[in-house]
């Protein structure tokens, strides 16, 4: 049984297959970086509510991260996408089923909601970080509670999990493949469509492959530069 | 109220039951692979090491839903005929969840500090014993928590099988769906079905993070 597979690498430049893979590589990118933007601070917004001394913030928050850690993205983007529009009613429903683009706001939005939750972790686990002292030292100057939040804690928690953080932004790039399955014509869905056009799969998806590992790395660089940049001297160096 | 799902619910649960099928497969296969892959990287082979590290880095860069679909396409090409999608799928979710348990195992073996091995010989215990009595307990105390997180994750990932067809749970629910036209219930039900499961397996990581932690050794 030999290789009677012929390769056919050309479909990765060819008209129009080319034009295909960079259409997916921009929405690809516009998906991590709108997500990104909802996740970081709702993320932010949730870790700190997760680290309050009121009860009920702390509750809310948590059954939030609960939620959305717990249930696979795939099964949240369909929720968002199909339920969506139903939970507003039957006369608003049908006019936001209208909206065109609609697969696009969902991706956007669902991504944005998921790696909040996983932000917030990370902001809870930098204020668990801190330590005490710092509060109360903020506390003394005759802050309040929201500048103290604002001005120490926040930045203080953010330049500590600056590397988790990075580990986040990425991982927004590669999920945002999920929304290929609502019909967002990001690279993964370009690949796909470009092995229904020529059945030549295998070698869209490689290059696909080597589109989200460039991506990665172009992250990686830009990130560890970032966290040069706001180290907090006197710690520990990565 | 939950009309679409009791009418369809042998139907539906018959899907959860092959992503824990999946499930279990990755993890069987996912856990040896990565034993090898966590051992591979703490080798002083630098071929071994080069090699692995490669593969490891590689994959875990890439989207699972394209390593999916990846291996989809290649397998036919290899075999010579259409694959299920299950077996394509469960070779595909080995070679991705191995590098993540990989990393797992390295830094549990790294995390075991030669200091504690040299007390162990110290006291007279053998190589057998120190291995039996101090190592193989620490690191698994050590790796516990986070294995289990990693298998939850690997059983949410199940449902990106739906993208090759598999007849898991997501993709019948979207079956059902486009008939009953009871999205809110339904996808809540398959919400609800993931959360239980996932949920309980966070309590019982978490437990044993807790348990570790009073043990002083984290």
């Amino acid at each position: 049984m030999g290789l009677a597979y012929k390769f056919d690498w050309s479909v990765l430049w060819r008209e129009p297959y080319g034009e295909w893979m960079l259409q997916g590589i921009w929405l690809t990118l516009q998906l991590g970086f709108l997500a990104w933007i909802i996740a970081f601070f709702l993320g932010i917004f949730v870790g700190t509510m997760r680290a309050s001394p009121w009860k009920l913030l702390r509750l809310v928050s948590t059954i939030y991260v609960e939620i959305f850690r717990n249930v696979p993205f795939l099964v949240q983007l369909f929720f968002w996408f199909y339920a969506g529009p139903m939970i507003f009613g039957k006369t608003l429903q049908f006019k936001i089923n209208a909206i065109s683009g609609l697969n696009y706001y969902a991706a956007v939005v669902g991504l944005g909601l998921y790696t909040a939750s996983r932000v917030a972790e990370h902001v809870r686990a930098g204020f668990a970080s801190i330590g005490q002292g710092q509060y109360q030292a903020a506390l003394s100057t005759g802050m309040s509670q929201r500048q103290m939040y604002w001005h120490i804690m926040i930045p203080h928690a953010l330049r500590l999990i600056l590397p988790p953080l990075t580990t986040e932004f990425l991982t927004i790039f590669k999920n945002s493949s999920v929304a290929m399955t609502i019909g967002v014509a990001e690279t993964t869905f370009m690949s796909y469509k470009i092995d229904s056009d020529t059945f030549h799969g295998l070698e869209a998806t490689t290059g696909a492959m080597f589109v989200y590992l460039v991506l990665g790395m172009a992250v990686v660089k830009t990130m560890s530069y970032i966290e040069k940049k706001f180290r907090i001297h006197g710690l520990v160096g990565r | 109220m939950f009309d679409a799902i009791i009418n369809n619910l042998s139907y539906l649960l018959k899907g959860f039951l092959i992503n824990l099928e999946l499930a279990i497969c990755a993890l069987a296969g996912g856990i040896f692979l990565g034993i090898l892959v966590g051992l591979g990287r703490i080798s002083k082979n630098v071929w071994l090491y080069h090699s692995v590290t490669l593969y490891v880095n590689f994959i875990r860069n890439i989207p699972l839903i394209l390593v999916i679909f990846w291996f989809y396409f290649i397998m036919p090409i290899l075999v010579g005929k259409p694959l299920n999608p299950f077996i394509s799928a469960a070779i595909s979710f080995v070679v991705f969840e191995a590098t993540y348990f990989g990393e797992i195992f390295r830094a549990g073996f790294q995390s075991i500090s030669r200091d504690l091995v040299s007390a162990a010989y110290s006291t007279g215990l053998t190589y057998t014993q120190t291995a039996r009595h101090i190592l193989v307990p620490i690191a698994i105390r050590r790796m516990l928590p986070s294995m289990i997180t990693q298998s939850i994750i690997t059983f949410q990932d199940t449902s990106l099988a739906y993208v090759i067809g598999l007849q898991e749970l997501v993709r019948r629910t979207t079956i059902v769906d486009s008939m009953e036209v009871r999205s809110i219930q339904l996808y809540s039900f398959v919400a609800a079905l993931f959360f239980v499961i996932c949920f309980v397996g966070s309590r019982i990581s978490r437990y044993y993070e807790m348990k570790s932690r009073e043990a002083n050794i984290l």
